[in-house]
């Protein structure tokens, strides 16, 4: 299990220019100078986050991360397969919030059954398949963290949210 | 719904407040109701927000519930959008702010133009042309209905005129509705012709402790709280009664109300609650329960199927055999004890042979829920039973035998113990007395021998929720496509000469004329002629009690769509045109039988039945007393309620009863409880040839995600995505050997029908034992099932066995769902 906060990731990688703002588009740039509740906006202005390199992952090992800011707390797992929404070569990196949509509580990564699970109320998620609940009583899926994989310096970003994060009016407080 | 997935508009601090109990399950949870004009957003600050809560930080866990789920924009009949948000409330004694799965998405469901779900809902009354539909009004409506109805009740008699008919409360019941409609068949149209909800009959599903003198439904959600024993027999309740399970069994299973159970009970010895699941699969419930008890406080009996009867007959025995019963109580407040014995006694060896379970763990069974304890006190064992007895090898024995058991060691009555069905929907009946015997007439099987001429069908749907049901199904669709082509030669003809056409079609061709009355057009709609909509909860006050007879108001918030009307609304409509119409016949006797029928608001309905019983002869769950509880004061009790029966209302509050029995007072003419010998009687001769002749025992029943025959989650992207169509858990082994796999389609089928399943492969489930969704849309498990009842009429959904074969993938549905496992463990 790894644990890369976004700081240590950069001092690993030496790149943090290029792999965590540069690439932040014109229109992202002005979204993030507004109020997301105040817009309205349909996206919100999330940050482009370098999260791991991907030689660094191993499968069905999470690595825990926040994102969209340092109190929403997330794992990201290489499944050694491609999955639904996967990204990297072999599109099987995903990653979630940890925060359980029902009411918040951390949910646990069972490596056994491949599935993420909430020890309040013992909901169940599938990582495999966007987060779809298998059994559970929330009412959403387990927020997906969208990712994207920049080859050129092996690196998973994170670049959006799918999903509302538990606690939380908007993901981008 | 909400077009954002990633942000959601809050309620601002001066948003509307008013209150909901779930319209699902028999817990009924409390909710709370923000509306607000669609233009405005509360702010992120504490105190700009009706929920109070400050969003400008991440939220700690366990603080609320806010999904999108519970948010969505509606257009009242003014054209002023709004919009709502549902969330539960933390102040409700019976969920303490849990949401389960299903009433986290109540605002979805409600009506709004901008969701496909809001799209399917009924708008305008609509009619069968004999090749098409064609939207039209109520007066027409109500003139068809009515002068078909008068014209087979003047001629043929009310033994003529069917209905399928709800008979609950949350969406699409309550007391508002069952009163109106029992006003309207059983004193108006004095019909006996009527089968209830999933069942062919007119019944109750607990007739047996009834006639032991105990009501079904007889403690309080709390005595799960200090109990030392939770017996569970035939129930998964983590999925069908969530926060009952939640907010209080896992508690009491978790060690965590040794306090409380020691200020209640100062003298006994009290622990960590124990539970004993009485089930031939092991379900979620299982699997949850030994997490948070761990598994030596949990005893999963997994006999086999049907054999219930021989297993509560086997610990009565031994326990009786050891003296753990009760002999001063028996004595005292009871009576036929040894005439039961008798006839019910059966040695632990029969027992374990028929019920293939263990000595050792049929002993424990009885240790656990009756030796006496330490400190020299009885166990507090609560039993609580579900679908496995309701649709068991003869509901009526298998409940005799386990109140038999409960009521010898005093296991009612007494805080922490009570005997109840868990339930499925809520409860919300008041009507006049059924005017037929008992058994009730076996509606289904006289529609299939050509009987009945006019079939109304009111917010249930038989097509997936009865037995027999594709030859059921076969015979409806004939029978009304005989009526079908009557009315496709009718153009032109005005509604006196429709009824002469239905009429003749009905009465000298075996037609049945069928309408229908629901939120959506179903299955059973779609064969119907004339549908009409109705409303729901939150689009009407209704009232209903959950399963600690707990009754709550819940309270209209919006429009319903189009012209849809509630259903005592529309149950007044029928009769009021029925009494004009024998009036203009001049027909004063008729016409008086549809008479009291002057209400504008569901209030009206409520006040002429709830709160009548103490007057007329209405069989109640308020009782005499109902008439204490107003809207206004219900309104004012919030989603605590009050708990029935009403003792008074005193200082501004109803005062309502935790539990029944505590003066050992028991509901018979001389106030005991009576045993009922109820002896094994092995397997019906259809179910036993069943066995015989096919590979697989077909159990069935609920998952949390889908309510009921999925009529609101079979338009929602996130059930349907999850479910696109009935899953069936099999054996690894099992599927192997028939070359299945996840995701597969199969067909299953036996002498009664086919149907069509989706194999999701389940390593708990025993070699020769599936588990199929009941009454999903595209795989109706009923197809299978015999037509043998009980001698209430009460089916045996469980004894059925079949054969299964693979039929295919969907390669749309393997993209779509997964196949994890649904245990948590």
């Amino acid at each position: 299990m790894s644990r890369l906060s976004r700081r240590n990731f950069l001092k690993l990688t030496g790149s943090s220019a290029a792999v965590g703002t540069l690439s932040l588009s014109p229109i992202a740039k002005a979204q993030q100078d507004q109020s997301p509740a105040a817009t309205g906006s349909t996206t919100l202005p999330y940050p482009r986050e370098a999260i791991a390199k991907l030689g660094d992952v191993a499968v069905n090992q999470p690595v825990y991360f926040n994102y969209p800011d340092n109190r929403s707390p997330c794992v990201m797992i290489r499944k050694g397969r491609n999955v639904k929404g996967g990204v990297g070569p072999d599109g099987d990196v995903v990653a979630y919030s940890t925060q359980c949509t029902h009411m918040g509580c951390p949910v646990n990564y069972d490596h056994e059954a491949e599935t993420f699970k909430c020890p309040c109320h013992y909901s169940i998620f599938d990582p495999d398949n966007a987060g779809q609940m298998v059994i559970g009583h929330a009412t959403e899926s387990l927020p997906r963290i969208i990712l994207e994989y920049d080859e050129a310096e092996d690196a998973l970003l994170a670049v959006s949210v799918d999903g509302l994060i538990y606690g939380r009016q908007a993901n981008i407080i | 719904m909400t077009q954002f997935k990633d942000r959601i508009p809050l309620p601002p601090a001066d948003a509307q407040k008013t209150n909901m109990a779930c319209h699902f399950c028999i817990v009924g949870c409390g909710y709370h109701v923000y509306k607000w004009p669609a233009n405005r957003e509360g702010g992120r600050a504490a105190d700009q927000n009706a929920l109070g809560l400050d969003f400008t930080r991440q939220l700690p866990a366990m603080q609320l519930t806010m999904t999108p789920a519970m948010v969505n924009q509606i257009k009242d009949h003014d054209g002023t959008e709004h919009n709502i948000m549902i969330l539960p409330d933390k102040e409700c004694s019976v969920n303490q702010g849990l949401s389960s799965t299903r009433g986290g998405q109540m605002a979805s469901v409600m009506y709004s133009e901008k969701t496909p779900i809001g799209e399917r809902r009924l708008k305008y009354p609509l009619m069968y042309t004999g090749d098409d539909w064609v939207e039209t009004n109520w007066e027409r409506s109500m003139a068809l209905y009515a002068g078909l109805t008068q014209r087979i009740l003047d001629n043929d008699g009310a033994d003529q005129l069917f209905f399928n008919l709800f008979d609950h409360g949350g969406a699409g019941g309550g007391f508002e509705n069952t009163w109106a409609t029992g006003k309207l068949i059983f004193t108006g149209l004095q019909t006996k012709m009527v089968r209830i909800h999933n069942r062919p009959a007119y019944n109750s599903e607990c007739h047996a402790s009834r006639d032991m003198g105990i009501g079904e439904l007889n403690n309080s959600y709390e005595d799960a709280e200090v109990c030392d024993v939770i017996f569970s027999i035939g129930g998964n309740s983590y999925e069908t009664q969530s926060n009952w399970f939640l907010a209080h069994w896992e508690p009491n299973l978790r060690g965590a109300n040794i306090d409380k159970k020691q200020e209640w009970f100062p003298d006994e010895a009290v622990g960590k609650g124990k539970v004993i699941l009485v089930d031939p699969r092991r379900t979620p419930t299982v699997a949850i329960c030994e997490t948070v008890a761990g598994k030596e406080n949990v005893l999963h009996l997994a006999l086999q199927p049907g054999t219930d009867t021989a297993l509560f007959n086997g610990l009565l025995t031994y326990v009786v055999d050891q003296g753990w019963h009760d002999q001063a109580f028996i004595d005292e407040h009871t009576s036929g004890f040894e005439e039961m014995l008798a006839a019910n006694r059966m040695e632990l060896d029969e027992c374990s042979r028929i019920t293939g379970l263990d000595r050792a763990d049929i002993i424990k069974a009885a240790e656990w829920a009756y030796k006496p304890k330490a400190s020299g006190h009885a166990p507090r064992t609560m039993h609580a039973y579900e679908k496995g007895v309701i649709w068991g090898n003869d509901n009526y024995r298998i409940q005799s035998a386990i109140v038999n058991l409960v009521v010898a060691t005093h296991n009612v009555g007494r805080r922490g113990t009570g005997v109840v069905r868990m339930g499925g929907h809520q409860e919300g009946y008041t009507r006049p007395p059924y005017p037929g015997g008992r058994p009730a007439p076996y509606i289904d099987q006289e529609l299939i021998k050509g009987n009945g001429m006019m079939l109304t069908v009111w917010a249930c749907n038989a097509f997936q929720t009865t037995i027999n049901a594709e030859t059921y199904r076969q015979v409806i669709k004939r029978r009304a496509n005989i009526v079908n082509q009557a009315l496709a030669e009718a153009r032109g003809a005005t509604t006196e000469e429709l009824i002469d056409i239905v009429y003749d079609a009905v009465k000298n061709k075996g037609g049945l004329f069928i309408v229908d009355i629901d939120l959506y057009r179903t299955k059973f709609a779609e064969y119907s002629h004339l549908v009409l909509p109705a409303t729901h909860p939150g689009e009407m006050n209704l009232t209903s009690m959950n399963g600690e007879r707990r009754l709550r108001l819940s309270e209209r918030f919006m429009d319903p769509p189009g012209i849809a009307r509630p259903d005592c609304l529309i149950a007044a409509d029928m009769a009021n045109a029925l009494k004009a119409r024998y009036e203009v016949a001049g027909n004063t006797a008729m016409a008086e039988r549809f008479a009291g029928f002057d209400w504008t608001t569901e209030e009206d309905a409520f006040n002429d039945g709830f709160r009548m019983a103490h007057e007329k002869e209405i069989d109640s769950q308020g009782g005499p007393t109902g008439h204490l509880a107003t809207y206004e004061r219900l309104s004012k009790a919030g989603n605590n309620g009050v708990q029935l029966p009403i003792k008074e209302y005193s200082d501004g509050k109803l005062i309502g009863t935790e539990m029944l029995y505590t003066d050992n007072n028991f509901s018979t003419d001389d106030g005991k409880a009576h045993f009922q010998p109820s002896s094994w009687n092995g397997f019906p001769e259809v179910i036993q040839k069943q066995k015989e002749n096919y590979d697989f025992w077909i159990n069935n029943g609920r998952t949390n995600q889908i309510w009921q025959s999925a009529y609101h989650d079979q338009h929602l992207a996130f059930r349907k995505g999850r479910y696109p169509m009935a899953p069936i858990e099999i054996h690894p082994d099992d599927a192997k050997a028939l070359g299945i796999t996840n995701g597969d389609i199969v067909e299953i089928y036996n002498d009664y029908g086919a149907t069509n399943a989706m194999a999701y492969l389940e390593a708990d489930l025993r070699r020769g034992h599936v588990f199929m969704m009941f009454g999903f849309p595209n795989g109706v498990q009923g197809d299978l099932v015999s037509e043998w009842t009980d001698p209430n009429h009460i089916p045996y959904y469980k004894g059925t066995w079949a054969n299964l074969r693979r039929i295919g993938a969907n390669p749309a549905y393997l993209r779509e769902v997964s196949f994890k496992r649904r245990r948590y463990s």
